[in-house]
């Protein structure tokens, strides 16, 4: 709901609505407001219609890669003897990204009951929620949440009277964006370096500690309780453009933007709207010069892109990008493209988990090139260095970090080559100097 | 984030590293350490998973994670100390040395950087005295280093003083932001 700004009346504030409402916190205020009431509607169901109504909603992951939930769920296959596990991934990390750390600190009991309707759904006793260690704020909401939830008898051996025994575990990271990764976060989980596993199997065939489990982001479950109380035609009705994207979305904004913060809006939302509209524009005298929509990992949109974009999964796909996380970075006239690149590229170098040498050698190797160029110390040829390592590090790694930090290296080599060809020929980068109001 | 709203979070205590780091070790899992690491136990089907966890724990009450707490660490939950040490050289969150009584970690990842955050490294390196990113203050007192995207990209420059997490630092709330700390 803008947080910390004021709601935008164009929001649609179904996850946002108590960012800033510090009573929502607590159980009793969690109560008040509704909370643990679709958690009760569960335990009352069987889980093979929780599953239904999910995937009649039509919610896709909200991690990033846009996954139907509701199939994700129906791959954990009810009565094999083996204890599943539901893992909640909060370890947010990706650039421009903080949507999960408010639902987090405003609402914690809203991610513990979405947690326990999870993993009641796919027949699950245990749900582990995977908060990266610099979230201090959150984690500490999320223990007293989940330690109220407890002493209430909402979540543990008896849950809410229903006989189902349902436990839900805090459990903080140190320090690894790569942990994000759903492979290297179970292996995290299970006390191991954070590398990610390669595929099959599958996390719902051998996930956590060898079972079959579900990996969902924080978003994702807290927007299953909405859905079984107001049902799947609801969410499915908010959605302005293409079908198959349906619900309410969180984005986090970012960057050089007059008012930055956490905003909600259905599917299909105008992007034009969004940035110079609810968000503000730019700051006073700057003009925009490109957006990244969902977080460092997605291509870099052009100011013409952006604005005709639709947002939703297949909106910003249409328009040269991506959803991805939802995080939304933009970039004013006053930046140069190739020291925001080389910055994205050093993140990506600093996080490679170094399994594999595409990766390795190939985030390092970009960032070398990009921080040359932005130094004045490029030559022509590099560009196409940057490419011909970008082809290398694409499709042919375990995880997807590697094709992430070539993305913007792409996209912006792209979109902005004379920014990168004036540096290359001895211009220094002149920042466009802010109109005088 | 003001200060009041984590209540209860208590900042290590990072005095008498110096100290820790030349005195003779003593076990950190004793009496109520001991028995809070063996609730963390009952949540994971293995041992091994409570590793994170047990880490965590020693650094919160030495400061940081020496070779003597690994091994510790490892025989507590049947791990080998090599094992142990390939795991805490994986996350950048726990500390093979000891460090500065205020931990300052400042984000510069791509969108704090078009906010400036470089003016806050800046600012940081100059009023703590440390001179350089990485190094301790003559005093003890001031360890600075960048981190990469700490999740509060609209509230830049995010900084994490320990355990605090404070939004929107400019170079120019730096001193009193320091001197609060005093
Ligand atoms: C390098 C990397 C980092 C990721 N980081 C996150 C993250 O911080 N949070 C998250 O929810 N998903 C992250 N993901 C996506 C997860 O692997 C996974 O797809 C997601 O958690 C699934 O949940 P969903 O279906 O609810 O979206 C990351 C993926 C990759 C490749
Ligand atoms: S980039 Fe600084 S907090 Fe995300």
């Amino acid at each position: 709901m803008g947080y910390p700004h004021e709601p935008h009346q164009r929001e649609t504030t179904v996850l946002s609505r108590y960012f800033g409402d510090a009573e929502a916190r607590s159980l009793d205020g969690w109560k008040k407001r509704g909370g643990y009431k679709a958690l009760e509607k569960a335990l009352g169901m069987a889980p093979a219609d929780i599953v239904n109504i999910v995937k009649e909603s039509g919610l896709r992951g909200r991690g990033g890669a846009g996954f139907p939930t509701g199939m994700k769920w129906s791959f954990m296959k009810p009565g094999d003897g083996k204890p599943h596990y539901l893992c909640c991934n909060a370890d947010e990390s990706e650039p421009g990204t903080f949507k999960d750390r408010e639902l987090m600190r405003w609402t914690p009991h809203a991610l513990v009951e979405g947690c326990a309707i999870g993993a009641y759904a796919i027949g699950a006793e245990t749900a582990y929620v995977y908060i990266r260690g610099e979230f201090t704020e959150p984690l500490y909401w999320m223990e007293q949440a989940v330690k109220e939830a407890y002493a209430a008898g909402i979540i543990g051996k008896n849950a809410m009277g229903s006989g189902k025994r349902i436990d839900v575990h805090v459990h903080k990271g140190a320090g690894a964006y790569i942990c994000g990764e759903e492979t290297a976060l179970m292996n995290s989980l299970e006390g191991r370096r954070g590398n990610p596993r390669i595929k099959p199997p599958f996390p719902a065939v051998s996930g956590v500690f060898g079972m079959p489990t579900t990996i969902n982001n924080v978003e994702t479950l807290i927007a299953a309780a909405p859905i079984l109380m107001k049902g799947a035609d609801w969410y499915k009705k908010m959605s302005l453009s293409n079908p198959k994207s349906t619900g309410t979305k969180l984005y986090s904004v970012c960057g050089n933007v007059y008012r930055p913060g956490t905003y909600e809006v259905v599917m299909g939302f105008p992007f034009k709207e969004f940035l110079y509209d609810l968000c503000g524009g730019p700051l006073h005298g700057r003009k925009f010069k490109a957006v990244i929509p969902g977080g460092a990992s997605v291509p870099i949109q052009t100011m013409e892109e952006a604005e005709a974009t639709l947002m939703d999964y297949e909106g910003f796909v249409a328009h040269g990008s991506m959803l991805g996380s939802g995080g939304v970075i933009v970039i004013d006239d006053g930046q140069s493209m190739v020291s925001v690149i080389a910055r994205i590229a050093r993140f990506f170098a600093h996080e490679s988990c170094a399994q594999c040498t595409q990766c390795r050698e190939g985030t390092a190797w970009t960032t070398k090139i990009m921080e040359r160029i932005r130094d004045g110390q490029g030559t022509m040829e590099d560009l196409d260095t940057l490419l011909d390592i970008a082809d290398q590090m694409t499709g042919k790694t375990i995880c997807v970090l590697s094709d992430s930090c070539a993305v913007p290296v792409v996209s912006g080599i792209q979109k902005f080559r004379s920014e990168f060809e004036g540096l290359i020929q001895g211009r220094r980068f002149h920042p466009v100097v802010a109109a005088v109001a | 984030m003001t200060p009041d709203l984590i209540g209860g979070l208590e900042s290590p205590d990072y005095a008498s590293h110096d100290r820790a780091a030349h005195e003779p070790y003593t076990l950190v899992f004793t009496g109520e350490v001991k028995r809070e690491l063996d609730e963390l136990l009952t949540r994971y089907p293995t041992k091994m998973a409570a590793l994170l966890p047990a880490l965590w724990i020693l650094q919160r009450e030495r400061g940081w994670v020496s070779e003597e707490g690994m091994v510790e660490v490892a025989e507590l939950l049947e791990l080998t100390p090599a094992y142990v040490k390939g795991v805490v050289t994986f996350y950048t969150m726990y500390h093979q040395h000891p460090v500065g009584k205020y931990f300052i970690q400042v984000c510069t990842t791509s969108p704090c950087g078009i906010c400036g955050a470089e003016d806050v490294v800046k600012a940081f390196l100059r009023h703590t005295n440390t001179g350089e990113l990485g190094l301790t203050s003559p005093d003890g007192r001031f360890t600075v280093i960048e981190v990469e995207c700490l999740g509060a990209c609209g509230f830049a420059t995010p900084v994490m003083v320990n355990e605090e997490f404070i939004e929107s630092v400019t170079p120019e709330k730096v001193p009193d932001l320091l001197a609060r700390l005093a």
